[in-house]
């Protein structure tokens, strides 16, 4: 897919909570330490963070980046499996503390972890439209997973935001995207209910692998690339193994992968791991690299995307702290202080 | 705190949007209806730029009705680059490592909850600095 008007990424943000889970933690308590562990840790959000406050600042560092004045932004849409209330808006909290109201579209995106880059693949088709100079998607994320479940290891919280604006303004410009869908039925949640279902062993092949290979190939063909094109490659994120594979799968090598691959360090950050993985590539980019993203969401779909980088990135790298600053800013935390900052223990 | 007061005051809470006075040029924060410099009406709005620096500290371990579940906590003076001096919890930060003068930038945080069925109240707290 591609706009009829070109257009590109004006700024980026990123953020991760401060506090650390390290998944021998989890084994620790669930395992007795026995059995390998997907991630070294995860972040997990303090007691007074949400997928709110977590989109709030990284749409202020997206703004500072992009220098774009919030009330000429023309949506605010979050994408997220975990906003704060089931009826009202993340986005009108997020839009009015960055002080975009009152001419601007909000809403709250769901496509499981695909949520956020489906809000991107809108606000790049606003702003290529010329309904709008500037647009800004978020995804964001406060993870639950079940005590003791296999999620529990990874599900991690974390936020990206981004400023969408015309191509020259931009400090990435968008060369083609493609979303893959179909109803796979890997992982849900129903209504009233605080942990997800997952069918394990099913939302490998049949899900994450299937989707994200289908929707790059498809980008690859319609752009006539390779993945040595690419300098980098940033693909959804659930833990370190899956993305290592489908890069493998598809043929890209793990140096394109090392600037992206954050799952080691913060878990899954749900609808923000691909883009927060972006941000730690645009982090270190130079002028003329080409960059892939690929999301997953279960349910089940990848939006895949093809940028490159311009001259104007280097001078915005340095507005915003970077994605590694936030990562390398870490407290860890045993499982007992995780069970009070993640509510599991029950009060009353 | 009610519907109306919350979204009365949100903006000031959000981002720190406070006011200068037309008459004396000060800054204000909170916002007044008379400049409690040169007590005189009429300001305009303005955004603080969220930078300061902690003017003094205490641990709350003891919290009002609503902070329980945050305790304990540090409650701080902030000194804005702009001038004002306001109240504020810190965040993302252990009470050994704070003291007096140390650089702080505001973020918006969950504030409290009002109950399973209430509102959640979003507000400024203030953390140590991340460079960028």
């Amino acid at each position: 897919m591609k706009p009829s008007r070109e257009v590109g990424i004006v700024g980026y943000g990123a953020y991760v909570p401060r506090y650390r889970l390290p998944a021998s933690e989890v084994s620790r308590v669930w395992t007795g330490g026995h059995g390998g562990v997907p991630v070294d840790e995860k972040s997990v959000p303090g007691l007074d963070e949400d997928t709110a406050t977590i989109a709030i600042e990284a749409a202020r560092n997206a703004l500072l980046r992009s220098e774009v004045d919030p009330g000429d932004l023309r949506s605010v849409w979050v994408g997220s499996e975990s906003h704060p209330y089931a009826v009202k808006p993340t986005g009108t909290i997020v839009a009015e503390a960055i002080g975009a109201t009152p001419a601007v579209s909000v809403a709250d995106w769901q496509f499981a972890c695909k949520a956020g880059t489906e809000a991107l693949q809108a606000a790049f088709a606003l702003v290529g439209s010329s309904m709008a100079d500037y647009a800004m998607a978020i995804g964001a994320d406060t993870a639950q997973g079940r005590p003791g479940d296999a999620l529990e290891y990874t599900a991690a919280a974390g936020g990206a935001a981004f400023v969408v604006g015309a191509r020259e303004q931009s400090l990435a410009y968008l060369e083609a995207s493609y979303s893959y869908v179909t109803d796979t039925p890997d992982f849900f949640r129903r209504p009233y209910r605080h942990y997800p279902e997952h069918g394990g062993r099913f939302t490998g092949e049949p899900a994450y692998f299937k989707h994200i290979t289908a929707a790059v190939q498809a980008l690859l063909e319609e752009l006539g690339y390779k993945p040595t094109d690419f300098a980098a490659a940033v693909f959804h994120q659930p833990n370190v193994k899956f993305p290592q594979r489908v890069a493998q799968i598809l043929g890209f090598n793990k140096d394109q992968l090392k600037a992206g691959l954050l799952a080691g360090q913060v878990g899954n950050t749900y609808a923000a791991a691909a883009m927060l993985g972006l941000t730690a590539a645009l982090d270190v980019a130079k002028p003329g690299d080409r960059i892939l993203m690929a999301s997953f969401g279960s349910g089940a779909g990848s939006d895949a995307f093809s940028f490159v980088v311009t001259d104007v990135a280097c001078e915005r790298q340095a507005r915003a702290p970077s994605t590694q600053a936030y990562i390398a800013r870490r407290a860890p935390v045993d499982y007992a202080l995780y069970t009070r900052y993640r509510r599991k223990l029950q009060m009353q | 705190m009610n519907v109306a007061r919350y979204w009365r005051t949100e903006k000031t809470r959000y981002g720190l949007v406070g006011e200068t006075c037309r008459i004396c040029g000060e800054p204000i924060f909170p916002p007044r209806d008379l400049c409690p410099h040169c007590t005189e009406a009429g300001q305009d709005v303005r955004t603080f730029g969220g930078k300061g620096e902690v003017y003094s500290f205490s641990t709350v371990n003891d919290a009002p009705a609503g902070y329980s579940e945050y305790t304990p906590y540090t409650v701080a003076l902030i000194k804005l680059q702009e001038g004002p001096l306001l109240t504020a919890q810190l965040t993302d930060v252990d009470e050994p490592d704070v003291h007096i003068g140390m650089p702080v930038e505001m973020v918006t945080r969950k504030l409290k909850e009002e109950g399973e069925n209430g509102m959640i109240v979003y507000g400024y707290k203030f953390r140590p600095v991340i460079q960028a």
